[in-house]
Order: C-alpha cells, then sequence, then structure tokens
C-alpha cells in the first residue's frame, strides 16, 4: 500500500482507453527494438492510434545489450525483457511475429515471408543492424556467426556450449561486440584468439593512454589477444564446419571451433533494395527521420542522416540515439513535427571489468583532431584512468572519457552547455562523482597531476 | 535449452576441497545429534565449527581468488544449487526440516534428554562453549545462535571476497558481522553472567527491537526489565527510545538500510549465507501486490498484538506501572491517530488511490481493534480449539493468548524460520524481510515518506539491460525506474547497494540527498534535445 504512491513503468500509458479505435490511423513498426518500442510507447502515451510492432526476431521486446549475459549465466532471456509480457496488451500494442520482405508504398502495404500482407497509414522502419561480413573466405561455414541477435546467441550455445565441444574460439575484430564475445567464451573457459586489426585495441575511438590500459586487462584475462592481426580465411572440415582460421601475418593456422565476426555493424536494410526508399549505407532521413517517401520514417541504428549531426556520425548504432530518435518520431507522428536534436554525446561500455563512460567529445590521437589537446592521468593500478579533451587556444572543456570511475550524466551535460573550461571541470571534478558510497576518491591526485602538466591557457 | 555441462556450472579443486572440509564439520554435528559418543566434546566442538568455517572460506577462495576483482556471477542461473535445481531443492528441504526440528522437537537434538535433565546429542557438545560463556548449560537457541552467528561470519568473509572492489559491500559486512556477533551473540551470553539469586538481567539482543522482536513488551520481559533495577530500566528506555527517535532520525537521514543492511541479524544472515539466492526473487507485480498486502497486514497484527498484550497486564495489573489500560489505550489512540493526520496532510499528492484507500483501512482496522480493547477484557474471550482444530485439540484458550501464540509461532517461528531461511534456495533471501517483518514495514514506511535515502539514476546511461532488477533481492524492479530516469524510491528497499554494484552502465548510486525532487519520473531522458524534455518532461 505505502509503496505504489505513484506509478511505476508498468502502469497503462494512455488516458483514454475507453475510446474505441475503429477509425484511427494504423501505425506499423517494423523492428522490437528499443528504438521501435520507444516509438510506440510514446505514440500510445500522445494518442490513440492503432500500433502494430512487427519483428522476425522474438515475440517480445528484450534488451540486445544484455544478451551477453544470458550466455555467461548471469541473466535468463525472460530477465532481459524490460516490460512484462502483459504491458502490450494493456496498452493496446498489437505484436506480429513475421519477417516483412517488401514495402509496397504506393499501395501502403507489408508483403510478409508467408505470402500474407498488411495495410499501414505510416510506417516506421526500427529494423536495426546486421554484422558485418568482409568477404572473408568461410564467412558464411557453420559455427561462424556474428554476435547480433537472439537466433546469433542460439547458434553460439550450439557451437560453442563449453570448452570440450568448442576447445578454442577465434573472434574477428576488436570493438565493443568483439570484447564482450570474449568475455562471454571466457566465461565458460573456453580459450579466446581475438583477432584485431588495429595496432591497439579500439584505438580509432580511444586515446592511446586508454587502449593501451585494456590491451593489458584483455590479457589479464588470459584472452589470447593478437593486435594489428587480420584474418585471411576461415577453413571448413568436410562438413562444412569451421575448423580453422589462417592468419596472414604469420601464415598461421589456428584450430578453433567457433569464430565470432565482430567487425562492426552496418544497417539491416537488404530486403528495402528495391522498394524505392533512398538508401545509402542506411535509410536516408532528413532531420525529421521522414525517408523520401511520404508516411515512411526511419528510427535507431538503421536511419542514416544526410549529415552528420555537429560532430556525429551519420549513422549511429548505439541504444541511447535509438531511444531518442524514437522519442523524437513518436512527437511527429503524433502532430507536433520537431527535429532530431540530440543533445550532447554520451555513451558508455564496460571492457570486462572496467566499465567506462564518455561525456562531450575525446576523440583518439589517430583522428588527427588537431583543434583537442588531451590530460590523461591513469592509477597506478592499471584499471582506472581518465581523459579530458580541452579545446586548443580557448581552454574550453571538450569531454571526458572514464575508466573505473563513474561519473553524474546530469553535470557534465550541465557542464557541457555551460561552455566550461577544462580548469573548472578539473577544480570541481569531485562534484560529477557518481562512485558508490565509501569508495576512494582520486579527485586531488588528478587535481596535482592535471596542474603540473600545465600546458592549458587558463580560461 | 540443453545447457551445458559447461564450466561455468562445475566448481574446482580449491572449492570440492573445501566443500569436504565443510562437509567433515557438519558430519561431526550429525554424529553428536545421533548420540555417537565422541570423547572430549570440547575439542570436537571446536573441530566441527573450524572445519564447517574453514570449509566456508577454502570454497570462496576457490571460487574469487584467481580471479580479477569485478561481478562474479558467472554461471550463477546454470548452477544447480543456486537455480533451483535439485542441489537447491535438497539444500531448501534439509534446512527447512532444521527449522522444524529445533521449533518443535528440540529433544531430538538432545535438549534435556540425560540424566536429571541434562543435554545429550547435538545440544550437548555444545554444553562447553555455552557454560564458557554463560556459565550454563547449551539449550537449542544457544546452538542455533552459534551457528547462525558462523554462518554471517565464514559467509561475510566470502561475500567480502566476491566483492573486495566494492568497499560499500566491505563495510557494511563488516558492520553485520560485528553486530552479528557482539550484539546477538556475546553480549547477551556475557550478560547472563551477571546474574545473581536476587539480581537477573533480561536476556537482551540490544539491537533486536519492536516489533522485529515481538515480545518485546510482554508482562515477563517488562517486568525482568524492571526488576533488573537501573540497568534493566536503562534497557528498557533504550528500547523505546530506538523505536521513536533513534530510529525514525536514522531511517530520516540514511534509509532504513541502516539497520536491515548493517544491523539486522536476519538481515545479515540474508546478505551472507543467502547472497546466492538473491536472484531467486519475484519481481512480478503480483508479487508486489502480495508484498503490499502481507506487509502491512503484519505490520497491523504486530501493532494490534502488541497494544493488546500490554493492555491487558495493565488492566489487572495497574498498581505495579506508570499507565492504567484506558490512558495506554487512548494514547496509543492519539499517537496512531497524529502519525496518520501527519501523513495525510503532508504527504498526500503523494498517496496514490489503492495507497490511499489501504492505508485509510489499515488505520480503521487498527482504531477498531483499540476501542473494542478498551470494552473487551480479552483475556476474558474463550476459542475452543476444537473448532479449528476438527477436534483434535479440544482445550480451550483464552483469545490474547491465542493470538499472541499464534502470532509467535506463525509470524516468529513458520515465516521467519521455516520459510525465510529454510526456502533461500526456493523463493529467494529475502521473503522474510520483504513479505512478513512488521519492522521492515514500519521502517518502510519512513523510508519511503520521510527520508533523504534514494537511488539516483544516472541521467540516461541506462541500456535496460536488467540486471539490476535480477539481482535485487527485495524483487524490486529497479530497471523499470532506471530506464524512465526515475530515482528509485521503494519501502522495499533495504539498501543492499547490489544493483548498483552489478550495473554495468553505472547507472545507479544509493545516496541521501534532499527531499526536493526526490521523486522524479520523467517521459524523455537526458540527452535528448533539451526542448523536447521542457515540453514533455513538465507537461
Ligand atoms: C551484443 C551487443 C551489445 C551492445 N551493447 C550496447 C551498449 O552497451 N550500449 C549501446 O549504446 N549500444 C549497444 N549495442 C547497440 C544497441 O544494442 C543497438 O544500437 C540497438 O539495439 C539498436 O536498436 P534498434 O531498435 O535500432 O534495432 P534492433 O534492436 O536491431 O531491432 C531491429 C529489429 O527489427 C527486426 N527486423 C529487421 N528487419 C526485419 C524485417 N524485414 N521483418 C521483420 N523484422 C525485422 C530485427 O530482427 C530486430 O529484431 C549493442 C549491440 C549488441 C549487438
Ligand atoms: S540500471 Fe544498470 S543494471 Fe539496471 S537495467 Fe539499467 S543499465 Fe542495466
Ligand atoms: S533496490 Fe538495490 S539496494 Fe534496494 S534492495 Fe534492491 S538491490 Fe538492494
Amino acid at each position: 500500500m505505502y509503496n505504489v504512491f505513484q506509478k511505476t513503468g508498468i502502469s497503462c500509458l494512455c488516458e483514454n482507453l475507453k475510446q474505441q479505435p475503429s477509425m484511427e490511423e494504423h501505425i506499423v513498426i517494423i523492428g522490437n527494438g528499443i528504438s521501435g518500442v520507444t516509438t510506440a510507447r510514446h505514440i500510445r502515451k500522445l494518442s490513440n492510434k492503432r500500433i502494430t510492432i512487427i519483428s522476425a526476431e522474438t515475440d517480445h521486446f528484450f534488451s540486445r545489450t544484455a544478451l551477453m549475459y544470458i550466455y555467461m549465466g548471469h541473466m535468463k532471456f525472460e530477465h532481459t525483457k524490460p516490460y512484462e509480457d502483459y504491458f502490450w496488451k494493456k496498452n493496446r500494442i498489437d505484436l506480429k511475429n513475421a519477417f516483412v520482405e517488401n514495402v509496397d508504398h504506393a499501395n501502403k502495404n507489408l508483403q510478409f515471408a508467408d505470402g500474407s500482407t498488411m495495410a499501414y497509414d505510416k510506417l516506421v522502419l526500427a529494423v536495426g543492424s546486421k554484422p558485418n561480413k568482409f568477404g572473408w573466405p568461410g564467412q558464411d561455414l557453420k559455427g561462424v556467426r556474428g554476435m547480433y541477435s537472439k537466433q546469433d546467441l542460439d547458434a553460439l550455445e550450439e557451437y560453442a556450449p563449453n570448452n570440450e565441444v568448442c576447445k578454442r574460439a577465434v573472434i574477428v575484430g576488436g570493438g565493443l561486440i568483439g570484447i564482450e564475445l570474449a568475455e562471454m567464451l571466457n566465461s565458460r573457459n573456453i580459450p579466446v584468439t581475438f583477432l584485431v586489426r588495429e595496432e591497439s585495441f579500439w584505438n580509432g575511438v580511444l586515446p592511446a593512454g586508454e587502449s593501451a590500459m585494456i590491451n593489458r586487462h584483455i590479457l589479464n584475462h588470459h584472452i589470447d589477444l593478437r593486435l594489428s592481426t587480420n584474418l585471411k580465411e576461415i577453413i571448413a572440415d568436410e562438413n562444412g564446419r569451421a575448423r580453422a582460421v589462417v592468419i596472414p601475418e604469420t601464415g598461421e593456422e589456428l584450430a578453433c571451433d567457433f569464430v565470432g565476426l565482430t567487425a562492426g555493424v552496418s544497417p539491416n536494410i537488404d530486403f528495402l533494395k528495391d522498394s524505392g526508399i533512398e538508401l545509402g549505407r542506411g535509410i536516408k532521413v532528413n532531420r525529421y527521420l521522414e525517408t523520401n517517401i511520404p508516411d515512411i520514417y526511419a528510427v535507431g541504428d538503421c536511419a542514416e542522416q544526410h549529415e552528420g549531426i555537429g560532430m556525429r556520425r551519420p549513422i549511429e548504432a548505439v541504444w541511447y540515439t535509438g531511444r531518442m530518435m524514437g522519442e523524437t518520431v513518436a512527437q511527429t507522428l503524433c502532430g507536433n513535427r520537431i527535429e532530431y536534436k540530440p543533445g550532447h554525446w554520451f555513451n558508455s561500455a564496460k571492457f570486462l571489468d572496467i566499465e567506462y563512460q564518455t561525456y562531450g567529445w575525446v576523440f583518439s590521437e589517430r583522428s588527427n583532431m588537431e583543434h583537442q589537446q588531451l590530460f590523461h592521468w591513469k592509477h597506478e593500478d592499471d584499471t582506472k584512468c581518465i581523459t579530458v579533451a580541452t579545446e586548443v587556444g580557448t581552454g574550453k572543456f571538450l569531454g571526458i572519457n572514464t575508466f573505473g570511475i563513474r561519473m553524474r550524466h546530469e553535470v557534465f551535460d550541465r557542464w557541457l552547455t555551460e561552455e566550461r573550461s577544462s580548469d573548472y571541470v578539473m577544480e570541481n571534478l569531485a562534484t560529477a562523482n557518481f562512485d558508490p558510497e565509501f569508495y576512494k576518491h582520486f579527485e586531488k591526485e588528478i587535481l596535482s597531476a592535471y596542474k603540473s602538466e600545465n600546458t592549458f591557457a587558463k580560461a | 535449452m540443453s545447457l551445458t555441462g559447461g564450466a561455468p556450472a562445475s566448481i574446482n579443486t580449491t572449492q570440492k576441497i573445501g566443500v569436504l572440509v565443510g562437509m567433515a564439520g557438519l558430519f561431526i554435528l550429525l554424529l553428536a545429534t545421533f548420540n555417537v559418543n565422541l570423547g572430549n566434546q570440547a575439542v570436537w566442538l571446536a573441530i566441527a565449527l573450524s572445519a564447517i568455517t574453514a570449509g566456508i572460506i577454502v570454497f570462496a577462495k576457490g571460487a574469487y581468488a584467481n580471479k580479477l576483482p569485478g561481478i562474479k556471477n558467472d554461471g550463477v542461473w546454470f548452477k544447480s544449487m543456486s537455480s533451483r535445481g535439485v542441489l537447491g531443492w535438497m539444500a531448501g528441504i534439509a534446512l527447512t526440516g532444521f527449522y522444524i526440528i529445533l521449533y518443535f522437537y528440540a529433544g531430538v537434538l538432545g535438549l534435556g534428554q540425560g540424566v536429571d535433565g541434562a543435554n545429550t546429542g547435538l545440544v550437548g557438545l555444545f554444553d562447553p562453549l555455552s557454560r564458557f560463556l554463560s556459565g550454563n548449560p547449551a539449550s537449542q537457541w544457544f546452538v542455533y545462535g552459534t551457528l547462525y552467528t558462523i554462518a554471517i561470519l565464514a559467509f561475510g568473509i566470502k561475500f567480502m571476497w566476491k566483492y573486495r572492489h566494492n568497499r560499500y559491500e566491505q563495510l557494511r559486512t563488516v558492520s553485520v558481522m560485528f553486530f552479528q556477533t557482539a550484539f546477538a551473540f556475546v553480549i547477551p551470553e556475557l550478560m547472563a553472567r551477571l546474574n545473581t539469586d536476587n539480581f537477573s538481567l533480561p536476556y537482551n539482543d540490544l539491537k533486536l527491537m519492536w516489533p522485529l522482536n515481538y515480545y518485546a513488551f510482554d508482562q515477563w520481559r517488562v517486568d525482568q526489565f524492571i526488576n533488573a533495577q537501573t540497568v534493566g530500566l536503562a534497557f528498557l528506555i533504550f528500547g523505546i527510545l530506538t523505536i521513536f527517535v533513534i530510529s525514525p532520525i536514522l531511517t530520516y537521514k540514511y534509509g532504513k538500510r541502516w539497520y536491515c543492511s548493517w544491523v539486522c541479524g536476519c538481515g545479515g544472515l540474508a546478505e551472507t549465507a543467502g547472497d546466492p539466492y538473491r536472484h531467486l526473487s519475484d519481481k512480478g507485480m503480483k508479487a508486489w501486490k502480495l508484498e503490499r498486502w502481507m506487509i502491512n497486514t503484519v505490520l497491523v497484527f504486530s501493532v494490534v498484538m502488541t497494544t493488546a498484550v500490554i493492555s491487558t497486564y495493565l488492566g489487572y495489573d495497574s498498581t505495579k506501572y506508570w499507565f492504567t489500560k484506558n490512558t495506554f489505550l487512548i494514547s496509543v489512540g492519539a499517537f496512531l491517530t497524529l502519525v496518520f493526520a501527519i501523513v495525510l496532510y503532508y504527504k498526500k499528492d503523494q498517496l496514490n488511490t489503492s495507497a490511499f484507500k489501504g492505508a485509510i483501512g489499515a488505520f480503521v482496522i487498527t482504531i477498531g481493534f483499540l476501542v473494542a480493547m478498551s470494552f473487551m477484557d480479552f483475556s476474558q474471550i474463550k476459542i475452543n480449539a476444537s473448532y479449528f482444530s476438527f477436534g483434535l485439540n479440544t482445550n480451550e484458550y483464552a483469545l490474547d493468548g491465542a493470538m499472541r501464540t499464534f502470532y509467535g509461532f506463525g509470524i516468529g517461528s513458520i515465516f521467519s524460520g521455516v520459510i525465510g531461511t529454510g526456502f533461500y534456495p526456493i523463493l529467494g533471501n529475502r521473503v522474510w524481510c520483504r513479505m512478513g517483518c512488521p519492522m521492515a514495514g514500519i521502517l518502510g514506511i519512513q523510508q519511503r515518506l520521510f527520508s533523504k535515502f534514494r537511488i539516483t539514476t544516472n541521467g540516461g546511461q541506462c541500456i535496460s539491460c536488467g540486471n539490476c532488477s535480477t539481482y535485487c533481492e527485495q524483487g524490486i524492479d529497479v530497471r523499470a525506474y532506471a530506464q524512465k530516469g526515475e530515482n528509485i524510491v521503494r519501502s522495499s528497499c533495504v539498501g543492499c547497494g547490489v544493483c548498483s554494484a552489478v550495473c554495468p552502465r553505472g547507472v545507479l548510486k544509493l545516496e541521501n540527498d534532499s527531499l526536493k525532487g526526490r521523486i522524479n519520473p520523467k517521459d524523455v531522458l537526458l540527452g535528448n534535445d533539451v526542448d523536447l524534455m521542457n515540453y514533455v518532461n513538465n507537461k
């Protein structure tokens, strides 16, 4: 009684449920990931429209970011569903498990793989991504998979359930999903060889000091990290199943039972090739998330802006941007046409045991950003560090990467809006700390390191 | 899914040694239970208890020592023991059986079975330790208390090892280990040493406060306190102060965690020995509804019971105490009305309809009982047990006694012991704390309405992964709040901090901060267009 003083997320979203929606517009959303589901939830909050979500992956929305925890035994699949199953019916969001083969926009009609069809008034494409494959010989063999979908996870369970069936796994591509896959396999004591094309892990994004620290952390977990190493081909056994990979640098043939392809993702838009919807790498949209065809919109991983917004890339394949696009397009669909105008960039990830957060923009040395100057501090235990980017000349704070120290989103968002100087940020770093109570604080140490470097113009 | 005899479900050699050593210790206890003559009891008891402790610690070493600091939940849902598999059920049945014997068949353990009522068997084995501490022979409760304390200490070390990167978890574990050992175990035993023929200190666990300690104000206890003169009176006053002053202040400043996760022995066992089962709590909406009904009913019941008990002996013995029955009842009624009025006045906007109705209902029932008590003497109402026992038991009981027995039996033994702990491996480690503890009920209301404590959500960083909800032992759907950017302000949260620890994106922080903006649901999260955020969130 006393703890329901206010409603939770599971409460009913619509205020006037009793009205029958017979004449209401039918909004169809392809894709039940975060972007599609956010769109649907917000449309329901704002209107009484008929809503259908279609997906060929799972019956209900689950959190893709949590797939790894199922394999690692931290959670079961049902725990990754952010809403209980009754939620959809209660909020009158129809769900359909089917694969859309074709969008016939002239007749506002969808064709499904089983031959049936569905009419729509407005269509939202939230079809997400698929793992990249770069034409490696053997990339479609059995036992070679990306790590994106529920089906990928099921395949992993089949080909790499334990270290007897899978004596070694090879992961190709050193990004966020690659390191998650390495952690997953490692949790079942399956030996992992991790092929990374770059000379240091994820150094296209991370500054050198951070990237080097993560290299060491990966090795500490007994993962066989091979930097500056490519994949030449995957060799099959007599049953068409991967049995080894060939590494061009050394000519080595490495026996393995599973190969994970994690060299990035790209929009999952093959089925739209002949639809007349303008495509680039993704589905081309304007700032209102509208495609070239009226009444068709695209959000999430699959949407490609004609031009990147600010420093952002035209395609942003992260959870938060999918959610924000959903929040935005729902307004437009309900009569309040607004631009997609994301605020300050932020993101987070976890590299094995080390949490990573970023606010604002910090570019790696490799991206040759001449306007920024980096300050780097690392704790002696080699699991915590921060990097602060400052604008050359003005001393303005541009962004921060933190590893092993949690920071407050709200505070950094405010500082970025207020265009604070890095000096100010460093002096006040303690206000932004978000670590649990009783954790050791390092602000003093960081500040004195910052002062002793003393390279920045006072702003 | 066909799951794998794979690595995460198996245990390594060190862990196997740990299990072996620990089991050897338990085996000695079992032999003692069956009256196998082991010879020197003190030595065998020391061996058994050391083996159990060492076994647990060696097991923990095997589990965590060779791993880097970090979250250690690999394979939790694959292991039979922690995922309601065969081992889990076996452990549950064994524990439940132990509780049933303990509560109802202590004779089986050897209590008073020897010559002249001396102890034999398991209880007898504990005699030397008991004599060493208090000078008296052991009872089944002493056996239980010792094992309980050892469990908190050894599993506490395991827990601290598991969370060696997390100082919040470590400190609160040290705290519960300390309070259990000192306040619940050693001090009360030592106090018994001070007793003489004409002076007797009440057996008192200072941290065990009403209403968790439902017999706190029974006549024999209050008399014990009063008879022990200054010391006893000091205890009694301290007890009353904790309830009405100390506890509300601490709960205001830190939330109910100061008690539930830092001091309480039930919580202590749940957090240490029960930790491997925390994810088994039910997170569904139905469980939440049940929880609200249960815990508030228990709370009303305990208030009514305690008032009834006190008013009974005030009724026939009023010269001995400062109050008469009716002044007492009226002051309780006035106090409750005042508290209720204050809540309604200041917090009405935070009550939704169902909470509002529930609160009114609980209040009316409570006051109704108080009125009834002032007109009736419950000890005069007789109940014939044959109505309820299909004629098996034909005794008559007075209503007050019957209620008290029911409460002590139903809540005290069955719920807190048999179900609360025995069912750890099935229902999760905090069912009792969540569903049945009246203390948690009171602290919860305070925490929900008058406290600076909350779990802050970090802007828009949540990825809805569900680790927090899965590992919340109180069955709170933490994610439902986090993914809305809303702080978690829930009466049932015991502030264990595990949701914050397991969150892979650093979204959750337990804090004490100002009351303003403590509850802050958002439709559009931080990170999006500021205009849109203002437009939607301020609607
Ligand atoms: C392992 C992993 C970990 C990640 N971790 C993070 C993280 O920590 N932080 C972060 O910000 N991001 C993370 N991401 C990225 C993030 O999950 C994605 O950006 C996000 O899920 C994209 O959501 P979406 O709604 O755009 O698309 P999706 O979630 O991909 O949903 C699209 C859905 O549409 C369905 N679909 C596509 N085409 C059709 C069709 N023709 N017919 C029917 N159904 C169709 C697909 O099957 C899919 O279910 C991670 C991704 C992965 C794979
Ligand atoms: S708060 Fe953290 S653990 Fe909970 S769902 Fe969000 S990201 Fe996951
Ligand atoms: S909400 Fe978090 S701190 Fe509170 S009981 Fe649940 S896991 Fe523990």
